[in-house]
């Protein structure tokens, strides 16, 4: 245990430094958070960077990672009254029938993991990753669902685990911010929205900034008409002068600060352009990603921007691909948003790991909950237009790269997959597990707010050894 | 170094030497500060935040001609203490721009600021005075003083959560609390209005409105969303809000066991929550000006031609309703046995009036109602809502009874009607609804039943009528009450000197920071209720001081302020940021109250919500103060949310002021900022004199509410010289960054002098209150 005194000097260190920008001597604070990068984490770490594939909407696990062939037999039956014992949850309805997966599945890798006919893409890297069935959740509606993945609570105004982790460990590029969102989609925005990537109470130095694959990627990024890269740079270099004149009048080195912020502005306004020139890439890699095929394009290029991003030190990306939530029709949509992101996501991974990058960036996939093994009637029973419902007890992920052990299945669910059967992750478990990678005792990163020390894993979590090397 | 948090480790406080010298400047503050931080800790005393403040005598000090007022005797004696002194006063331009911000939001005029000049000279002992006076009387202070009200609140224009509905009429609320402030209505009444003006003996429609205050909690209208669950967690919300806004503490700890720290147990939380569960949402006919006289005739004959129409299939209808009711109550009893039924109750409960901002169960409560306490607005209601919606209970009668046509000729009817405004409000449930505790915060698991009750560690709650919200807002200002007035008087100076005497504004907790100035604090507390809860008069006590009247120099060893040594520089807020800037550029619109408005913003940040729209809003809308920029809670407005704008799903009690790139890209780059440097330019041309000299007086004027420095004209005059040089070369790029048309000789010099306007509306001391 810290005793009070230290644990109260360095809560108000803390606070000092994000109110006062701490420019003594100079100093900005953007400047010490990139310097900190090298600080020591509380442990060795694992990894260095995450790269969150976030797929909102809840993927259908049964339908791509978990096949159920026991299924068949209970197909357009009721759920067996066994598995419904106990259940207190409004969605899911004792009316509903068992809807058997029309996918296919087959093995790939050495590992033999068995993937369904819409992700063929992924059975490249079967190899390279771990793969959980047993994930569950406390919630089965999509906006507490995302906030509980993303900032471990249910409800809003919490930090999102990007803006934990750069709050814990800085950034290591002084020219972009240290997390970044990116999203693409298929028809529909995010639920939580700019939620998900929250600095919650946090200061918004840790906001997560969204990124976009377009000539103004960051907001406001381009110059407007008119002003020339040397009238732009005039302007900085007037605007500076004047702020140190006032600085020297008042001493306050918040205007340090200032002009620190507006220099990494202007290094970010070339960084970023640099960032997103793919003409230095190969040919094989553009194929790789699927960058010149409009299905592909759009994900693909995120995860390209990805795996630069990482090159170039950024912390914490997250990638947030929406809609998955497929109530019906889940066969047409399904197809859809697989084959939109199953090419660019094994390219991440196979690209990653064939430029050394794999060890040192971890890789996440997956939804909010998961999907039910029943066919939801709430939205009509047209045959071959059948959807699923909201499952939080159980659904998959996967995981590749820094300290994550390839080429496993982790936990097990029931012949329907309605409920996990052996080694359960909790969304908390797999937090704590994800900042344990990264060097972090997920019970130690804590802020104080509303008189509470909070963390990104509430009072849960555990880390699961399982999952790492 | 956010990581080092164990025992014994110091590797983040500069052991590896890179950073030895700053560091030790921070260890160094933090060991000041701690010396400064008195911490009351007399074993055998009351917690000094639930024990009643004592008037304690303003102390003697040595410095005697520096007090103003009694603030500033206690505010010396600690100075003092440490060996300190207080700064010198600021000058009298940066006195003034500090109070136009303070008190309304916007900088000084150059009128005005030659009138205080005119008056300091002319009448230099009551000057100061008069000008505070003016600004307490101005009706912007409402539009200044209602956005920290709406941080506590936590306002917004839609529901939040997935669908994250409009609420087209929720600012019917944020007008009342402006009009509030500017009349000065004394905060006992304030809070009375907006926890139960409902319950007021004949309430008036405004004070019906002022309880749109609870109604800022969210309202989840996703389906499979159980109406119980979300009914709950938004009685939870009130509960907690009421907690950190009148009594500063964090009740909410206490709704899944007792408080960890502090004295509030979770029967105090489920005490409290009684009063709120007995509470509904009710939006109400609350007409503007006008609109009144016009509905309530045409209302009339709507009133008789409805009864024409319905009158041949009356009873029929009567009779499938009343069935249609009856398996809607069984639904909610035994849901899960048909999914139809429990969509139709879903789609009653939930999705009820939603784009317009309807109360949630709305319809449901009419429902529950037995039907003679129906109002017959009620039963028109959900009759409407029935015919509209209610055909599953018997499809073929429906048919029969031609309903649909009856609903189109009713809608036709009602559009006739001349509109009238609605409000979102709080009324009562028609009977008590019992509350219980609810288990480790489970609302399934009922624990014991709960009686509506005060706190137990505060004063008793003794109410003369029956105890609902009316007696919970009367106990909040009574004279007894220890903690809401230093609550409040805490937030009124955290609003003017960028930090609270307790800098923890939501907690006054056991973890929470002590007050730094535990005398002054309770002296505020018992003057705030001597004056009968007076908000302009304490505003003008604290002003008034000479505590207040310092200069920002950072010159003491005081890094943090906690002695309050000097006057503490801070950012302005996003909202007070677009203000100034729209207000020099001669753009904004001063139009105050009316709905809230959609400035443009780029496409990318409104399709991070779900399927929010944003129709921007037209002409002189697109120019008005940043309190009415519309507020989706799911994507709120992009340069808001990159000035720290709160996330504002629960109470802000205190903002985050950040210093990030992204903030300069805004003010160097984004439309709005570069139009204002646009129209700025040619207003310095046009006004400014004909020399450079004179001009760049001007712009300073109006930027900075002062004159140039020399070194300040000299760099500024050596910019033009060279961007005119650039412009004229490029013609085409003059023309661009003036945004004008008409090319002419004096075209790059215009589009020079646009160069300058941004650099002064790039400056830190533009964004800063000084």
């Amino acid at each position: 245990m810290m005793n009070e005194r230290t644990f109260g000097q360095i809560q108000s260190r803390r606070r000092f430094l994000d109110q006062t920008a701490c420019g003594l001597g100079g100093i900005a604070l953007w400047q010490l958070m990139a310097d900190e990068a090298q600080a020591n984490p509380h442990f060795l770490p694992r990894a260095k960077n995450i790269i969150f594939l976030f797929m909102p909407g809840a993927p259908s696990q049964l339908d791509l990672l978990d096949p159920k062939p026991a299924m068949k037999k209970y197909h357009s039956q009721p759920v067996p009254a066994h598995m419904l014992e106990g259940l207190d949850d409004a969605l899911i309805r004792g009316s509903a029938h068992v809807f058997a997966s029309p996918r296919t599945f087959r093995q790939y890798g050495q590992s033999g993991m068995a993937y369904s006919d819409y992700i063929p893409h992924l059975g490249k890297i079967a190899d390279d990753i771990c793969l959980v069935r047993s994930m569950h959740t406390d919630v089965s509606n999509h906006t507490p669902g995302q906030l509980l993945m993303n900032c471990g609570q249910q409800i809003f105004g919490h930090p999102s685990m990007g803006s934990w982790v750069t709050y814990g460990l800085g950034s290591e590029n002084q020219n972009l911010p240290g997390f970044i969102v990116m999203t693409s989609n298929s028809g529909s925005g995010i639920d939580a929205g700019t939620a998900n990537w929250s600095n919650g109470f946090l200061p918004s130095e840790y906001r997560g900034v969204t990124f976009r694959a377009s000539a103004d990627p960051v907001l406001h990024l381009r110059n407007p008409k008119g002003v020339s890269a040397a009238t732009q740079r005039a302007r900085l270099d007037a605007l500076g002068d004047l702020n140190r004149i006032r600085q020297a009048k008042t001493g306050d080195p918040e205007i340090a600060s200032r002009i620190a912020a507006y220099e990494m502005a202007y290094r970010m306004q070339s960084a970023a352009p640099e960032l997103l020139d793919f003409s230095g890439e190969s040919k094989a890699t553009r194929e790789l990603y699927g960058l010149d095929n409009d299905t592909t394009k759009a994900f693909g290029t995120n995860c390209l921007l990805a795996r630069r991003m990482v090159e170039r030190g950024v912390r914490f990306v997250q990638l947030y691909h929406s809609t998955w939530d497929d109530h019906s029709n889940l066969n047409q949509q399904l197809k859809t948003n697989c084959d939109m992101t199953d090419r660019g996501a094994a390219a991440l991974v196979l690209d990653l790991k064939q430029r050394g990058l794999l060890g040192e960036t971890l890789v996440v996939w997956g939804g909010e909950f998961g999907r039910t093994p029943m066919n939801e009637v709430r939205r009509g029973n047209t045959p071959g237009k059948e959807g699923r419902d909201h499952h939080p007890y159980a659904f998959s992920m996967w995981l590749a790269g820094g300290g994550i052990r390839p080429g496993q299945i982790v936990g097990e669910t029931d012949e329907l997959g309605y409920h996990v059967t052996r080694d359960p992750i909790h969304v908390h478990d797999l937090q704590a597990t994800l900042l344990h990678c990264l060097g972090i005792d997920h019970e130690q990163l804590t802020f104080r707010h509303q008189g509470r020390d909070f963390r990104l894993t509430d009072v849960g979590g555990t880390v699961v050894k399982k999952l790492l090397t | 170094m956010h990581l080092t948090h164990k025992e014994n480790d110091n590797s983040g406080m500069g052991s590896q030497g890179r950073h030895t010298g700053s560091f030790n400047c921070a260890i160094c503050a933090l060991a000041l500060m701690t010396v400064y931080v008195s911490v009351e800790s007399s074993g055998t005393e009351p917690y000094w935040a639930f024990a009643p403040p004592k008037r304690p005598t303003p102390p003697l000090i040595s410095q005697s001609a520096w007090p103003r007022n009694d603030i500033d005797r206690f505010v010396l004696k600690r100075i003092e203490d440490a060996g300190l002194r207080p700064s010198p006063e600021a000058d009298r331009r940066t006195l003034l721009r500090r109070l136009h911000f303070d008190l309304t939001g916007l900088p000084p005029l150059l009128t005005e600021i030659v009138a205080f000049e005119a008056d300091i000279k002319n009448n230099p002992d009551t000057a100061y005075e008069k000008l505070i006076d003016r600004l307490l009387a101005s009706p912007h202070l409402g539009e200044k003083w209602a956005r920290w009200w709406m941080d506590l609140a936590h306002y917004g224009d839609s529901d939040g959560y997935l669908t994250d509905q409009i609420r087209p009429v929720a600012w019917r609320w944020r007008q009342w609390v402006v009009e509030a402030f500017n009349r000065n209505l004394p905060f006992d009444q304030f809070t009375i209005e907006q926890l139960a003006g409902d319950l007021l003996p004949n309430a008036s429609t405004q004070q019906r409105i002022a309880t749109g205050f609870l109604r800022n909690t969210l309202s989840n209208r996703e389906g499979g969303a159980d109406i119980e669950e979300f009914r709950v967690l938004q009685v939870k919300d009130r509960t907690s809000t009421f907690g950190t806004v009148w009594l500063g503490l964090t009740v909410a700890c206490a709704q899944c066991h007792d408080h960890k720290y502090d004295p509030v147990s979770q029967n105090d939380f489920y005490q409290l929550y009684a009063f709120f569960n007995n509470a509904d949402e009710l939006n109400i006919n609350a007409p503007l000006p006008g609109e009144a006289e016009e509905f309530v005739s045409a209302k009339k004959e709507y009133d008789k031609k409805r009864r024409e129409l319905l009158a041949p299939v009356a009873n029929e209808l009567a009779v499938l309703q009343k069935q249609w009711e009856t398996k809607l109550l069984d639904t909610e009893t035994n849901p899960g046995r048909d999914h139809h039924w429990d969509r139709e109750l879903e789609l009653l409960g939930l999705v009820w009036g939603s784009r317009l901002g309807d109360g949630q169960l709305e319809g449901l409560n009419i429902v529950y109602k037995p039907r003679t306490k129906r109002t017959s607005i009620e039963s028109d209601r959900l009759q409407d809502y029935f015919l509209g919606s209610g055909s599953r209970i018997d499809e073929k009668k429906f048919q029969d009874l031609k309903v649909s046509e009856l609903v189109q000729q009713l809608d036709k009817l009602e559009k006739a009607l001349p509109p009238v405004t609605r409000a979102p409000t709080m009324v009562q449930h028609h009977e008590y609804r019992p509350t219980h505790l609810h288990i480790r915060g489970n609302f399934r698991q009922k624990g014991d039943e709960v009686h509506p009750g005060a706190p137990a560690v505060l004063h008793a709650l003794k109410p003369t009528g029956s105890p609902n919200r009316l007696a919970l807002a009367r106990w909040a200002v009574s004279p007894d009450n220890p903690i809401t007035a230093r609550v409040t008087v805490n937030h009124l100076w955290q609003e003017l000197f960028g930090q609270g005497l307790v800098t923890t504004p939501d907690d006054f907790g056991l973890r929470g920071t002590p007050p730094s100035h535990p005398k002054l604090l309770n002296w505020l507390a018992i003057e705030f209720v001597r004056r009968n809860w007076d908000m302009k008069a304490m505003l003008k006590l604290m002003v008034t001081s000479a505590t207040y009247r310092q200069g920002s120099m950072q010159e003491s060893n005081d890094l943090e302020n906690i002695l309050l040594t000097r006057y503490a520089r801070q950012r302005l807020s996003a909202e007070l940021i677009r203000d100034n800037t729209l207000a020099v550029s001669g753009l904004l619109n001063r139009k105050i109250g009316g709905p809230s408005v959609r400035p443009p913003q780029p496409e990318s940040v409104i399709k991070e919500a779900f399927e929010a729209e944003w129709a921007v809003s037209e002409g002189a809308d697109q120019y008005r103060r940043g309190l009415y920029t519309f507020i989706q809670r799911s994507a709120p407005f992009g340069q808001m949310v990159t000035f720290d704008f709160p996330e504002n799903n629960q109470p802000c009690t205190r903002r985050v002021r950040s210093n990030t790139p992204l903030q300069s890209l805004t003010l160097l780059n984004g439309p709005i900022f570069f139009e204002a440097a646009q129209a700025l330019a040619p207003r310095v041309l046009r006004e400014g004199g004909r020399t450079i000299h004179k001009r760049l007086d001007h712009a300073f004027h109006l930027c900075l509410s002062r004159a140039p420095q020399p070194a300040e004209r000299y760099r500024l005059a050596e910019y033009l010289e060279a961007q005119t040089a650039i412009f004229n070369d490029d013609p085409e790029a003059a023309k661009a960054m003036t945004g004008e048309t008409a090319e002419d000789r004096s075209l790059a010099q215009r589009a020079a002098w646009v160069g300058v306007a941004s650099v002064l509306l790039n400056l830190d001391e533009f964004i800063t209150k000084q």
